[in-house]
Parts: structure tokens; C-alpha cells; sequence
């Protein structure tokens, strides 16, 4: 079976220990701790899969889930490698930065309760372009939506690869590659199997493993400090592997501070993001993004009715909110307790902070306890990414199958049970294949880097549509078009010509600068060495060990991009120096819905007005979505 | 399957319960999202624009600035709790009310789907 084929490839090509961070001889734990966790999700998938039956149940569990159930899948779809290993990644790296990125994500919940939840359980049925034919001519909305889920997915997908790939090269030493294919293997397994009952039970499992697993290292992290914030951040501030990283952040700058200052501007804003409307645009495209996603969306039509999505909403607030306290700790934790160069040394994007912090809690990565934990945690959030990417597969095989191929192809006409479920898992393996290859393309890139632009691409074509269409009665099939189309070719448009591709005359400028620099560094370093002081000696040749290093990369860099002068796009340098394109394209969004509607006339959108004004607000007896399609 | 001629949609939207509770409904959730999405939007401008402010040691070494960002969670979890509260005390009581006198007139006609 597929499952057991992605083990047996980890099992195979577990081999070659290249770039594994665990210590020697200890592999063997890291594969059955891995291998167990995998074992229980598999065996969940298969339990659930003798029960799939319809198109219902194969999309929606058939509405069965209750309230606090689906607060924690909720959590679990949304905490995925981006909030464990992205964002402690980001606050290990870059401190007080990285812990905007849990707060916008957090806030973005206030947006989904209070506008989104309720009326789209009302009014929905299993899609995202559900909610938007409702009153607008379905064809072209569900053709416009589905383009729109599918693009949203694929870079919330790509997020996801790149955080498996780190993990598995780290953890045991196979290539990124190899890695990717056994995620999207395993992946395809969940779903094929099991529709969204599996992947549902899987969250919550994952989700609950994730938060224990947290709550542990986090509270190990801090019994030292008697539970006291300020006293566990001095210790942070005052830590010189803290303050050596704020001076290779600042450069020049850092010479005149003293250590204490360099330490405490860690807990500073703008050693990430430099310039000030970045803040912004990132804020507005995390606040207005969540609303926007399809796999979140989903998780409300799982429900028996508006008021469980209510509480699911609420339970997911308080989980995820815990949750993100939390990574304050783990990042921070990491930082102090591992360092930030050593995490940055097995991964430029950070994304292994929180694995290597809880292997340095157990021990070291020389201990068998510590090599224990790193393979729990790595294990959990592995189990995270497959679950997560497991919804997203769903909301865009859903998008394939349901809108395009029943809604479009067949025109609406009646499709078999039998047919629509062979037809999701037909649109699965594709997207499944899909994700496969632009994972393995995407080797390299920061995981909540990448989820913040699929936020923006969500909080610029679906968030304008889904609110105007619920909330403002001149909104019609024009509006929402062109919203799609505007909001999807400015998020993208903009993201790629962003600081966010590699512009190889940048990386071989900064390249250049490395080896340029190391003549001096090194010979100061290998004064050292003379010293009659161990420690001085241990500390030196640490620092040419880097150095040789830093420089090992430089020239890797230079070779790389010896013949090209312009990234993917061909430009030099970024057009648009944003790092998130949210500040624009979110208002162009607006803007396009607002003129779509006013420039066209459309009566059944007018027509069907009351009846969503109506819904909306109250949970009618009607409890499922009797529209015609 | 079409609903005009299952439930009323336009007879609703005339009831002045309706009219009362959607006016009420719509001047909550719109004020308390306008005053939320103010109070999240002064972390980005205070952390591009007002950086002196933040840097601010309050409590040891916690600063202004995150302490600001933790306060964002506060307001989250009270928001929601206000929401909640609100919801089950006041309009979903009036919903239900205005649903069910709807519902059975439209029981009375043949094709009902509940």
C-alpha cells in the first residue's frame, strides 16, 4: 500500500546519514518513534475509510462532527509547519518579528467569527465557490473560485513541503527530494482512503499531540525560571550566542553597543522586517487571510449547524491562542538554549529551531533521551504537515471535482455518488502529483514566509468576494470575477517580483562580501589557538569551523549562479520591495468587487438577495443549502 | 429544487422582528470588528513607526512592545467571550423566535424539506 511504501523508502534511504542532526549510532530511535506515529494515523485512515460512502461523507464527515471536535481540527489544520516549525524558527532567528506572525495569525480568528463562520455554515455546502454561486451565476463563479482555491493551495502546499523536507533531511539524513515524495506518498494515502472522516480524526490527533508535545518542552524550558517571564527573557538577553547573532544581523551598527544592548534587541522590533509598511502589509494580509482559506472554510460545513461552528470557532481560538503563547518559549527557548548561528547552520529558514530544542532538553544530541525527543517532536510535526497537507489536497481535488468537473464539465446534471467520489479521488492524485513536484522545486524557502503569501493571495481574492457577497446586496457575478481574477494576479504578480525569489547578482554580491571578510576574521581566530586557555582554543576552533563554512557555501553560491544575472522572472533586483504584496492587493481586491458589481447588472443576484440577507442571520429550519446550482 | 416557494424569504425580510434584530445584529458585529481590527493594526504601525515607544523596558526586560503583542491576545479571547455571550443571550434567542413562527407557516405547504 501507498503508506507502507513511503515507510519502506524512509527505511531504504535512511542510509546515508549526510546531513542528520542526530547523534551517532541513534537512528535506529528516531525510525521507530517515526514509524509508530505513523502507524496510529494509518490505522485511524483505515478505520474511517470502511465507512466512506457518499459524496457527503467523502467531503463533509457528513455534518457528524461535533462543536469542540472541530475546534480542535480546526487547530490542527491551522497549526501546521509554519506555526511549530516556522514561526519558533522565525522567533530563534529574529526574535521579536517572528512573534508578529503569531499574533496576526491569531487575530485573523476575530475576522472568521464574527463575519465568516456562521453565515457560511448557513448557506454552504462543501466548497468555497458554494458560497459564492449561491447568488451569483454558478458557472462562473465555481470556475473563478476553483482557480482561486487551487492557487491559494498550492503555495500554503509548498509551505508545507519545504517544512517536511528540512525535517526528514535533518532528522535522518535522506535527501530533501526523497523526503518530499514520502510526504506527498503518505499524504495521498490519507486521503485516497478516507476523504475527510480520516483527515478530520487526523487534525485532532495531530492536533492534541502537537499541543502536549509543545506544553512539555515549553514548560521544561521554563521551570528553571520559577515560571517567571522576565526572569527567562533577561537570561535570553543576556545570552552571547543571542547577542552574537543581533550583531551579524545589524552589522556595522552592532560595533557601537555594548553586549547588553545588542541582547536586548532581540525583543525589538525590525531585525526581520526592516522596512515599516512590510509590518503593515504582512498584519493586513495575516488579519484578513484566514477568512479567505478553503481548507479553514471547509472545517465549518463539517458541522451539524451555525451554532457548533460557533463553538468550533471559539475552541479553536482558545487552542490556537495556547498554542501560540507557546512558540514565544520555543523560539525564544531555542534561541538561548541552542543558538541561533547553530540553527541557522542546519537550516538558513529556521525551520528546525523547535526539533533541535526539544534534543538539547533531553540530553544533547549525544544522549539517548535527547535523541528520543528530537524524534517525538520531529515525528509530531512530520504527522502535522501530512495531516495539514492532507485538507488542502481535499479542498482542491473538492475544487476540481465538485465545481469544475460537476458543476462545469457535466453541467450541473446529476452525477453518481459512485461518480463523484471516483472523480475527488481522481482530482486528488493530481493535485497530490502536483504538489510532489513543486515541492521539490521550492527547496530552500522559509515555511511561514511562504503561508503568509498564500495568506495575502486569500485575503485578496477570496476574502473581498465572500464578504461582499454575504454582506452587501449589490454584489453580483461581475463583482465577484473580476475580484478573483484582480485579487489572485496582483498577489502573485506582486509576489514575484518581490525580495521574496533569489535574485542570483544579490547572492553572489553577498557571497563575494563572506570571502571578502574572512581573511581578517580568520586570522584573528587562529591567534586564539596560540592561547594557553582550553576554552579559548575550543572557541576558536569552533569559529574557523564555521568560518570554513561560511565560505564553503559562498563559493557553492557563486557556482550556482555563475551564468545567470536575473531570477525567474528576469529582473536583476525586486520591482515591488514589499515582502508581502497584502498593502496592495488586498485594496485592489475591494476595489474590483466594488466596480465588477456596479458595471453589470444581475438579476438573480438581486433576486436571491433576501434570501442570503435572511439566512445570514438566523439558522432557519432549513438546515441544508436548497438554492438551485 | 428551487426555496421561493418553500419559505418566505421576502415576508421575513419585512417582519419587523427581523428588521430589529438584523439592524441590531449588524451595528455589533461590525462596531466590535472595526474597534478589533483598529486595536491589532497599532502593533505593525507601533513596531514601523513608533519603535522608541516600544523599545520601553515596563517590566525587567519585557518592553512596551511586547507586552502590546501579548495584549493582542487578551483582546482575541475577550472579544470571542463578548461574541459568544451575545450571541446566545440576545440574537439567538430572537433568530429562533422569528425561524420557528416562519417555519410552521410554511409547514403547512406541501414539498417542505426540514
Amino acid at each position: 500500500m501507498a503508506g507502507l511504501l513511503g515507510v519502506a523508502a524512509l527505511g531504504a534511504s535512511f542510509a546515508s546519514h549526510a546531513q542528520s542532526a542526530v547523534g551517532e549510532g541513534k537512528g535506529s530511535i528516531t525510525f521507530i518513534v517515526f514509524a509508530v506515529i505513523i502507524a496510529i494515523t494509518m490505522y485511524v485512515t483505515y478505520l474511517a475509510a470502511k465507512r466512506v460512502r457518499s459524496a457527503s461523507d467523502f467531503y463533509t464527515a457528513g455534518g457528524a462532527v461535533s462543536g469542540w471536535q472541530n475546534g480542535w481540527a480546526i487547530s490542527g489544520d491551522y497549526l501546521s509547519a509554519a506555526s511549530f516549525l516556522g514561526i519558533a524558527g522565525l522567533i530563534s532567528l529574529y526574535g521579536y518579528d517572528g512573534f508578529m506572525y503569531s499574533v496576526g495569525f491569531l487575530v485573523a480568528y476575530i475576522t472568521v467569527l464574527l463575519l465568516i463562520a456562521e453565515p457560511c455554515r448557513n448557506i454552504g455546502r462543501y466548497t468555497l465557490s458554494d458560497v459564492l454561486s449561491y447568488r451569483n451565476d454558478p458557472k462562473k463563479s465555481r470556475i473563478f473560485g476553483a482557480l482561486s482555491v487551487i492557487t491559494v493551495s498550492i503555495f500554503y502546499l509548498t509551505a508545507q513541503m519545504v517544512g517536511a523536507g528540512v525535517l526528514l533531511k535533518t532528522l535522518i539524513g535522506i535527501n530533501y527530494e526523497t523526503s518530499v515524495v514520502c510526504v506527498g506518498v503518505l499524504m495521498l494515502a490519507y486521503v485516497l482512503f478516507g476523504g475527510m472522516v480520516a483527515t478530520t480524526w487526523v487534525q485532532i490527533i495531530k492536533a492534541v499531540l502537537l499541543v502536549s508535545a509543545s506544553l512539555l518542552i515549553v514548560a521544561l524550558v521554563w521551570v528553571p525560571y520559577g515560571f517567571s517571564l522576565p526572569a527567562f527573557l533577561q537570561d535570553v538577553v543576556s545570552d552571547p550566542k543571542v547577542q552574537a547573532r543581533v550583531a551579524t544581523l545589524l552589522g556595522d551598527p552592532a560595533k557601537a553597543m555594548s553586549a547588553a544592548d545588542l541582547g536586548q534587541r532581540f525583543l525589538e522590533p525590525g531585525l526581520y522586517l526592516k522596512a515599516p509598511i512590510d509590518q503593515i502589509s504582512l498584519g493586513m494580509a495575516l488579519v484578513f487571510g484566514t477568512a479567505g482559506l478553503p481548507h479553514i472554510l471547509m472545517r465549518f460545513f463539517t458541522v451539524r449547524s451555525a451554532l457548533h461552528a460557533r463553538h468550533s470557532v471559539v475552541w479553536a481560538m482558545i487552542i490556537i491562542g495556547g498554542f501560540y503563547l507557546l512558540t514565544l518559549f520555543l523560539g525564544f527557548g531555542a534561541a538561548k538554549l541552542v543558538g541561533p548561528a547553530d540553527i541557522a547552520a542546519v537550516d538558513a529558514g529556521g525551520n528546525i529551531a523547535a526539533p533541535l530544542l526539544a534534543q538539547y532538553i533531553g540530553g544533547g544530541p549525544d544522549s539517548v533521551f535527547g535523541n528520543f525527543m528530537l524524534a517525538f517532536v520531529s515525528a509530531v510535526a512530520f504527522a502535522t504537515i501530512v495531516a495539514v497537507v492532507a485538507g488542502l489536497v481535499l479542498a482542491s481535488a473538492s475544487a476540481i471535482a465538485h465545481d469544475l468537473y460537476v458543476g462545469v464539465i457535466r453541467q450541473g446534471k446529476e452525477v453518481s455518488p459512485s461518480g463523484q467520489v471516483k472523480a475527488a479521488r481522481v482530482a486528488t492524485v493530481i493535485v497530490g502529483a502536483l504538489s510532489i513536484g513543486i515541492g521539490i522545486a521550492s527547496k530552500g524557502q522559509n515555511a511561514a514566509v511562504l503561508v503568509g503569501l498564500a495568506f495575502a493571495v486569500a485575503a485578496s481574492a477570496n476574502f473581498p468576494c465572500i464578504l461582499l457577497t454575504l454582506h452587501w446586496k449589490r454584489c453580483n457575478t461581475g463583482g465577484i470575477v473580476a475580484g478573483l481574477i484582480v485579487g489572485i494576479v496582483a498577489a502573485v504578480g506582486l509576489t514575484l517580483v518581490s525580495p521574496n525569489l533569489t535574485y542570483p547578482k544579490a547572492v553572489k554580491a553577498a557571497a563575494h562580501k563572506v570571502l571578502d571578510g574572512d581573511a581578517a576574521k580568520r586570522t584573528a581566530a587562529t591567534e586564539a589557538l596560540q592561547s594557553n586557555d582550553p576554552k579559548q582554543v575550543a572557541k576558536a576552533k569552533k569559529e574557523l569551523g564555521a568560518l570554513d563554512k561560511a565560505v564553503a557555501k559562498a563559493n557553492a553560491d557563486i557556482a550556482k549562479w555563475a551564468d545567470s544575472q536575473t531570477s525567474f522572472m528576469g529582473l536583476e533586483e525586486p520591482w515591488f520591495p514589499l515582502k508581502n504584496p497584502g498593502i496592495i492587493s488586498i485594496p485592489l481586491g475591494f476595489l474590483a468587487v466594488l466596480f465588477g458589481s456596479l458595471l453589470f447588472r444581475d438579476r438573480r443576484a438581486e433576486q436571491l438577495w433576501n434570501e442570503v440577507y435572511v439566512r445570514q442571520n438566523i439558522a432557519l429550519v432549513v438546515s441544508k443549502s436548497t438554492a438551485v446550482h | 429544487m428551487t426555496t421561493t416557494d418553500v419559505v418566505d424569504w421576502d415576508a421575513i425580510t419585512l417582519d419587523p422582528r427581523f428588521i430589529d434584530l438584523h439592524r441590531r445584529k449588524t451595528a455589533f458585529l461590525w462596531g466590535l470588528m472595526a474597534l478589533s481590527v483598529a486595536y491589532y493594526f497599532l502593533l505593525p504601525i507601533g513596531a514601523a513607526y513608533f519603535q522608541d515607544l516600544f523599545k520601553i523596558r515596563v517590566w525587567g526586560v519585557l518592553n512596551v512592545g511586547l507586552l502590546f503583542a501579548l495584549s493582542e491576545f487578551i483582546l482575541t479571547w475577550v472579544v470571542a467571550l463578548i461574541y459568544a455571550r451575545k450571541c446566545s443571550r440576545d440574537f439567538d434567542r430572537l433568530a429562533a423566535l422569528i425561524s420557528a413562527d416562519f417555519a410552521s407557516r410554511s409547514a403547512s405547504r406541501p414539498g417542505v424539506n426540514v
